[in-house]
C-alpha cells in the first residue's frame, strides 16, 4: 500500500506544479467571478453617462411630469418645432437636427398619448437606450396618466382627488398586507424551487466538467507512460492496477484541490469586489427608480420594506435546503462518477499508442456523459419523472441526473439504490479496466479494436 | 547453486504460444546470456522473471525459492524498451523510482549522489529529463536499476544506445557487480559482447530454448577440427606434403612463413600428427583450437532448427 501512497503523491505534485494547473486555478475564479460581477459593472458603466434628452411634447402635458435625475436631464423643445402653418410639429427636422446636437435622444410624445395609445410613445435615439433610461420615461409618463385619470374620476364621482388618494392608499396598503401572507405560504416554495434548479444544474454540470477533464487527464497519463516508455521498469517494481490506481487517485485529488481552490476564490473575489462596488451600487441609478415605481411620494417607506422581505424570503429559501445532505451526496457522485469513468478512460489509455487513436474508444464514454446532460436538462423540469428516476438509477448517468433531482429530495430508497449500484458498478468498471489495462500498457504499434480488447481481458494474469 | 531457475515455463496469448517448456537454470554468480531472434520469447521470459506477468504453466524459483512478491526487491531490470518520465527532473525521478523499488528516500538519496559523483553527472539532478541525450538517459536508467543492490540482475540489451567509451564503462560496471556477487541474465543480439563477458548461455527460438550451457563447452561442442597456427618457415614445401587428410581453409603468407587454418579431415588423425608434420618445414609459434564465434553456432543452430520446423510444419 506504501506504493499505491508513492505513486499517489507523484501523480498529484508532478500536477499540481504544472503552469497550467496553477494558470487554471487563477483563471478559473476570475471567470466566474467577471460572470458574477460583469452585469453589476455593466450597469454602472451605462448610468455614468451623462444623457441630455429632447422632448417634443405635443399635447404639453408631460414634458413636467419626467424629473431629472444624476444623470438624466429632459428639455421640453416642443416649441421649436412648432409649426403654426400647419398647427403640428416638425418631427422629422428635430430628428435631423438630433445628429449634431448634445442631446443623446429624442422623446416625442404625440397627442394620442393621453388616450392611452400603446407604442405612440417613440424614443429616437442613435444609441440603444438602456433599460433604466426607457423605465424611467415610462414611469414618469404612465405616473402623469394615472393622475390625469384620477382626477377626471374624482370629478365623474364628485370627490376630491385627495379623497381618491386617500381611498388608493387604503387600497394599496391592504394589497401589500395580502401580498405578503401569500408570499409566506406560496412564494417561498416558488423560490425554493428556483434555489434547488440553480443547484441542481450546478452540480450537474460540475460533476460532468470533472469527469471530463480528470478523466481524459488519466487517459493522459498513461499514453505518456507507454511512449516514453517508462512502463516496464515501473510495472517491474510495482503491480499494474497499484500503478492504475494510484494515478486515478492522484488525479482525484488534483481535481478536489482545484475545485475547493476555485470555490474558495470565486467567493473572495465576488465578496472581495461587492464590498468595492455595492456602494456606488446603492447611490446610483436604482435609487430614483425604486422610488419611481412607489406609487406616491408619502409613500416611499413601504417599497424598501417590500425588497428586505423578498431578500429574507430568497435567505429562508436558500437556507431551507438541506445543505448538509447535498455536500455530502454532491462529493459521493463526484467520487464515484469520476472513478467509474477514469476506469474507462484508463483503458483506452492503455489502449493506444499515441493520443490521436483514442477517437475510436471515446464513444462509450462521451455518449453516456452527454445523455446525461440531456435527461438533466429535462429532470430539472420533471424531478420526479420517470425519465429521471430511470437516469438517476443507471449507474453511467446517475451522478449527473441524481444531482439534479437531490435538491427537490429524493426518496431515501431510491438513494440507496442509485448509490449501491454506483458503487457496485465502479468496483466491476475497475476490475475490469485492470484487466485490459495490465495487458495493453505492454502492447506496443499494434492496431487494436473492440475484439482485442474482449481478447486482453481474457488473458490470464 | 543455481540463483535462478525456470521449470517447464509455459506461456500462451490467444492463438500464439509463447513459450514452451522452457528451462533454463542460471548460477549464482555468473554472467548468464539470454540469447535468440527477434520474437523467440526472450522479453516474454523475462517479464516473467519479473512477475510482470504469469505463466500458464511451470515454475519460477529464486535461490531455491518459489517465485513471490518478495522478490521483486531482489531483482533489478533493464528492459529493452525503457524510458523516464520527460517533464520529471532527473534526480526527483531517480528518487522515485529508486522507492518504488523499496528503498528508503534517504538511503536512495545516499547512494544515488555516491553514483552521480562515480559517474560525475551530479549537474544533471535538477534538470528535466527531456533535456538529456539519449545516452545520458540511459545512464541514468542504469544506476536505477541498480541502485537497490539487486541479487539478480536482468539487461535487455542494455549496449544500446551508448558509444563505445560508455559502452566500457558500462561493461566494467557490470564485471563489477558480478565481483559484487551479483547475478547477471543479459539479453543481447551483439554475440560479440556474449562471447566477451558471459560463461553461461540459453538460446531460445521460437518459444523453445534450443541451446544452453557452458560458453566454453558449447563453443568446443561446435567445435570442428580446425586448427590456427603460425608458422615460420616454408609455407610451399609443406603445402605439398599434406595429405588429402588435410585441408587448408585460410592462409595468409608473410616473408618468414605463414598464418593458417588447416581442418583435419580425418577422424583417426590427432593434432600431434600435424603438429609432427609441421616441424620438420620450421618453427610453429602458435598452435591452438579454433573455437567457433557464438555468431556462428547462432546462425547454425537458429538455422538447423528453423528447416527442422518447416519441414514439419503443416499450412493450415
Amino acid at each position: 500500500m506504501n506504493k499505491i501512497g508513492l505513486i499517489i503523491k507523484r501523480e498529484y505534485s508532478t500536477r499540481v506544479k504544472k503552469k497550467s494547473f496553477v494558470i487554471m486555478t487563477i483563471l478559473g475564479p476570475l471567470l466566474f467571478a467577471a460572470l458574477m460581477i460583469a452585469p453589476v459593472i455593466l450597469m454602472q458603466l451605462e448610468d455614468d453617462e451623462y444623457k441630455k434628452i429632447a422632448v417634443i411634447d405635443e399635447s404639453g402635458m408631460f414634458h413636467d411630469a419626467l424629473e431629472n435625475t444624476k444623470y438624466i436631464e429632459f428639455n421640453d423643445v416642443s416649441l421649436d418645432y412648432y409649426d403654426p402653418a400647419t398647427v403640428s410639429y416638425d418631427l422629422s427636422t428635430a430628428k435631423q437636427k438630433l445628429k449634431d446636437s448634445d442631446y443623446y435622444a429624442l422623446l416625442y410624445i404625440p397627442h394620442t398619448a393621453v388616450q392611452g395609445v400603446k407604442g405612440s410613445v417613440v424614443i429616437y435615439s442613435y444609441q440603444q437606450p438602456n433599460v433604466g433610461l426607457k423605465m424611467h420615461i415610462a414611469n414618469g409618463i404612465e405616473k402623469r396618466l394615472e393622475d390625469i385619470k384620477l382626477s377626471i374620476k374624482a370629478g365623474e364621482f364628485g370627490i376630491t382627488e385627495a379623497q381618491v388618494t386617500e381611498i388608493l392608499n387604503v387600497v394599496n396598503t391592504n394589497i401589500d398586507i395580502v401580498t405578503s401572507t401569500l408570499d409566506e405560504d406560496g412564494g417561498e416554495k416558488e423560490s425554493s424551487t428556483e434555489v434547488a434548479m440553480i443547484i441542481g444544474y450546478i452540480c450537474g454540470f460540475l460533476i460532468y466538467m470533472f469527469v471530463f477533464m480528470y478523466g481524459s487527464q488519466v487517459m493522459r497519463g498513461v499514453i505518456e507512460e507507454k511512449t516514453t516508455r517508462i512502463i516496464e521498469v515501473i510495472v517491474s517494481s510495482v503491480k499494474p492496477f497499484q500503478l492504475m490506481m494510484g494515478k486515478i487517485i492522484g488525479v482525484a485529488l488534483v481535481g478536489l484541490t482545484q475545485f475547493v481552490l476555485w470555490v474558495v476564490l470565486t467567493i473572495a473575489i465576488v465578496t472581495g469586489a461587492q464590498s468595492v462596488l455595492l456602494k456606488d451600487y446603492d447611490t446610483s441609478q436604482m435609487t430614483p427608480q425604486t422610488i419611481n415605481m412607489g406609487s406616491t411620494l408619502n409613500e416611499d417607506t413601504p417599497t424598501p420594506d417590500e425588497e428586505s422581505m423578498k431578500f429574507e424570503e430568497i435567505f429562508k429559501a436558500v437556507f431551507a435546503v438541506n445543505y448538509f445532505q447535498i455536500i455530502v451526496l454532491f462529493l459521493f457522485y463526484f467520487i464515484g462518477g469520476y472513478l467509474l469513468y477514469a476506469a474507462m478512460f484508463a483503458i483506452v489509455g492503455s489502449a493506444v499508442d499515441n493520443e490521436t487513436d483514442t477517437q475510436q474508444f471515446m464513444l462509450p464514454i462521451t455518449v453516456p456523459l452527454i445523455l446525461a446532460i440531456v435527461v438533466m436538462v429535462s429532470a430539472i423540469n420533471n424531478p420526479s419523472g420517470s425519465l429521471s428516476y430511470w437516469f438517476s438509477i443507471i449507474p453511467f448517468t446517475s451522478p449527473i441526473v441524481m444531482m439534479v433531482r437531490v435538491p427537490f429530495g429524493v426518496p431515501v430508497v431510491d438513494l440507496i439504490i442509485s448509490m449501491s449500484l454506483l458503487v457496485l458498478t465502479f468496483v466491476f468498471m475497475t476490475w475490469f479496466a485492470s484487466k485490459i489495462y495490465r495487458v495493453g500498457i505492454l502492447m506496443y504499434g499494434k492496431k487494436v479494436n473492440y475484439k482485442e480488447l474482449w481478447k486482453w481481458f481474457r488473458y490470464k494474469n | 547453486m543455481n540463483a535462478l531457475v525456470t521449470e517447464n515455463i509455459e506461456k500462451r496469448f490467444a492463438n500464439h504460444l509463447a513459450l514452451d517448456d522452457v528451462s533454463i537454470e542460471v548460477p549464482q554468480g555468473s554472467i548468464f546470456g539470454l540469447l535468440g531472434p527477434n520474437g523467440a520469447g526472450k522479453t516474454t521470459l523475462i517479464r516473467i522473471i519479473n512477475q510482470i506477468t504469469a505463466p500458464d504453466k511451470g515454475n519460477v524459483f529464486i535461490n531455491g525459492e518459489k517465485l513471490s512478491s518478495k522478490h521483486i526487491y531482489k531483482i533489478g531490470y533493464l528492459p529493452e524498451e525503457r524510458g523516464l518520465y520527460k517533464k520529471m527532473k532527473v534526480g526527483e525521478q531517480a528518487l522515485y523510482l529508486c522507492q518504488l523499488k523499496g528503498l528508503s528516500k534517504a538511503d536512495a538519496l545516499k547512494s544515488l549522489k555516491k553514483w552521480f559523483e562515480k559517474f560525475e553527472i551530479q549537474s544533471w539532478w535538477d534538470k528535466k529529463v527531456e533535456e538529456l541525450s539519449k545516452g545520458m538517459q540511459q545512464k541514468i536508467q542504469f544506476i536505477i536499476t541498480i541502485l537497490h543492490k539487486p541479487e539478480i540482475l536482468i539487461f535487455d540489451e542494455p549496449f544500446s544506445g551508448f558509444d563505445p567509451i560508455n559502452t566500457n564503462i558500462l561493461k566494467e560496471e557490470i564485471l563489477e557487480l558480478r565481483k559484487d556477487g551479483a547475478t547477471i541474465i543479459f539479453s543481447t543480439h551483439n554475440m560479440a559482447s556474449v562471447e566477451e563477458i558471459c560463461d553461461h548461455i540459453a538460446l531460445i527460438n521460437k518459444s523453445q530454448k534450443i541451446l544452453d550451457g557452458e560458453i566454453n563447452h558449447i563453443r568446443n561442442t561446435y567445435a570442428s577440427d580446425v586448427y590456427e597456427i603460425d608458422f615460420d618457415g616454408y609455407f610451399s614445401k609443406l603445402e605439398s606434403t599434406l595429405t588429402s587428410d588435410y585441408k587448408i581453409i585460410e592462409v595468409i603468407e608473410n616473408q618468414n612463413g605463414a598464418k593458417m587454418k588447416v581442418e583435419i579431415l580425418n577422424k583417426e588423425m590427432k593434432s600431434n600428427d600435424l603438429l609432427s608434420r609441421m616441424t620438420q618445414f620450421g618453427n610453429i609459434s602458435l598452435f591452438q583450437k579454433h573455437l567457433p564465434g557464438m555468431n556462428d553456432i547462432f546462425i547454425k543452430v537458429v538455422g538447423e532448427t528453423n528447416s527442422k520446423n518447416e519441414k514439419t510444419y503443416n499450412y493450415e
